[in-house]
């Protein structure tokens, strides 16, 4: 592990960790369905960045065929199967969250702040040059959780999901290198068909209520 | 105090004053470009001011003092305020008048006034256009403040000029809370220059206006007075922004030769900024009336988000 890493490089993995924490909040804030999907796009690529340049300053080869693979998967194939879905289900209109926005953003900023104080001594344990964003990532993590629960279309969940994996890939980047090979292939394969059943359920459900709203699976059916 | 801080403050204000209804009209007419119209010309704001000084005030009888001398005040804080911002110089005698968190009150101060003077006519419109204003300046001053407060932490000083010299002076480092801070202070100085998501600056229509909504009795010097005074906020915002997130080029040292180059260095920084406006403006729509307490309580958030981001990573 080098130790003379220049600062400027460590400045740019915390600031494309920044940018990763404001995506995350956009997408918070986001009714928009199709612009969900660009955000999700934007948090892939800042998440394929911020794995070359980590990779670049450790010089840890294995970082850019895991840049590679969230390249392909992450920012070309399951956007391009997003805009799919929502083509083929006329999904563009404005999805009503549970709670109102302000106040999303508000238990936001709490979960934030959450993520930080618990990152902060876990980070004094880890000796990689970008430990400082572990609290970033867990952020961003709890943020998209968030997302998932306040919204009740399943598009915006699905969303939600693929973005939780997105915070939880760059805080093993950041915290440990990456995770190893295996691993990493095995959760990107995962994220692929977890992505395509949940493509299958989405289309079961509009077909059986017609509509996505999850709410109407709460409903026996004999009532 | 020396000969060169009272050239570097003077120079200031006079280029403040010229400068402002510029780059009013720059950002006019790169929205005409932008919307494939012709533009009224650069010039257009000047024109409108010599227009505006040489005709009649028309004062209604009901108005008080208030009401004839708020575009005066309006005016002194937006100068002052354009005087305090380092935009050429850090080196600023006027600065030690006031800091940042002073600036934000330079800047409740001339709104609670328009505020004022827009009730006292008691007509609906006034009165409207008073609450909107209101309703805009208590959200987005707490993000001002906020993002200003991002700044301080970095340099250690809520003094501006302290600020931009020690964002300027250090060596070149990147602050993912100026990230933040950055897209805040954007979408605070849209909700308080009047700019189209929050407010649209051309629009007389009843139901969406709001600064327009406030000057809808003035007229003649009082009229060219506020629009002036409304040009030089957006030109003290600019200079902010420019000040803190773009320090490059401002002359932090003592000799004059400096302060002519950060003349060219700010004209490009300016004429840039204002053409980002224009764009901004032009790809975003306006935005419902009560949208509007979201759209700056996200600004809030980010600026303290930024806040908490530098705390982390300065660890």
């Amino acid at each position: 592990m080098p130790a003379d890493v220049s600062p400027l490089f460590l400045q740019f993995v915390n600031l494309l960790g920044a940018v990763l924490l404001l995506l995350a909040f956009a997408m918070l804030s986001q009714r928009r369905i199709l612009s969900l999907v660009h955000l999700f796009t934007m948090q892939g690529a800042v998440l394929v960045l911020a794995t070359i340049v980590v990779g670049y300053v450790t010089a840890q080869p294995h970082l850019f065929v895991s840049a590679l693979l969230t390249f392909a998967l992450k920012v070309v194939l399951i956007p391009l199967l997003l805009h799919r879905v929502v083509a083929r289900l006329d999904v563009r209109w404005d999805v009503e969250p549970l709670l109102n926005i302000p106040t999303t953003m508000l238990v936001g900023i709490a979960l934030v702040i959450f993520a930080f104080y618990l990152g902060a001594p876990i980070a004094q344990l880890s000796s990689s040059v970008a430990r400082g964003t572990l609290g970033i990532a867990l952020a961003s993590v709890l943020l998209s959780f968030l997302m998932t629960i306040t919204r009740t279309k399943a598009v915006a969940q699905v969303i939600g999901f693929l973005a939780l994996e997105n915070g939880l890939f760059f805080a093993a980047t950041s915290a440990t290198y990456g995770m190893p090979m295996v691993v990493e292939l095995g959760i990107a394969l995962d994220v692929l068909v977890g992505s395509l059943i949940l493509g299958v359920f989405m289309f079961q459900i509009r077909e059986q209520f017609d509509s996505l709203d999850i709410h109407h699976l709460e409903k026996l059916k004999e009532e | 105090m020396d000969g060169y801080a009272l050239l570097s403050q003077g120079l200031e204000i006079v280029l403040a004053l010229l400068l402002a209804p510029l780059l009013g009209g720059w950002v006019t007419q790169c929205r005409a470009w932008l919307l494939n119209r012709r533009g009224p010309g650069l010039l257009q704001p000047y024109r409108t001011l010599h227009k505006l000084f040489v005709k009649e005030s028309v004062v209604a009888e009901q108005a008080s003092r208030i009401f004839r001398a708020a575009p005066y005040v309006v005016f002194g804080c937006m100068l002052l305020a354009s005087a305090i911002v380092p935009t050429l110089s850090a080196e600023l005698p006027l600065s030690r008048a006031a800091d940042a968190i002073a600036l934000v009150g330079l800047f409740a101060l001339a709104r609670v006034f328009i505020s004022l003077a827009a009730m006292d006519i008691g007509t609906a419109f006034g009165t409207l256009g008073a609450r909107r204003e209101m309703l805009v300046g208590f959200l987005a001053e707490p993000a001002l403040l906020m993002v200003l407060f991002s700044a301080s932490l970095i340099s250690g000083s809520t003094s501006l000029s302290a600020t931009v010299g020690t964002l300027a002076r250090s060596e070149f480092a990147i602050h993912p809370a100026m990230a933040f801070a950055g897209i805040a202070f954007t979408m605070v100085s849209l909700a308080e220059n009047a700019r189209v998501p929050v407010d649209n600056p051309t629009t007389h229509l009843e139901l969406t206006m709001i600064h327009e909504a406030l000057i809808l009795e003035y007229s003649g010097r009082h009229l060219a007075l506020i629009e002036w005074a409304a040009s030089l906020k957006l030109f003290a915002y600019s200079c902010i922004g420019l000040a803190l997130f773009f320090p490059w080029g401002v002359a932090l040292g003592g000799s004059p030769v400096e302060l002519l180059w950060a003349l060219p260095a700010l004209l490009v920084k300016l004429a840039i900024g204002g053409a980002a406006l224009a764009l901004l403006e032009t790809l975003s729509a306006k935005m419902r009336v009560f949208r509007v307490p979201e759209f700056l309580a996200t600004a809030f958030l980010l600026a303290v988000i930024g806040m908490l981001v530098h705390i982390l990573l300065r660890g």
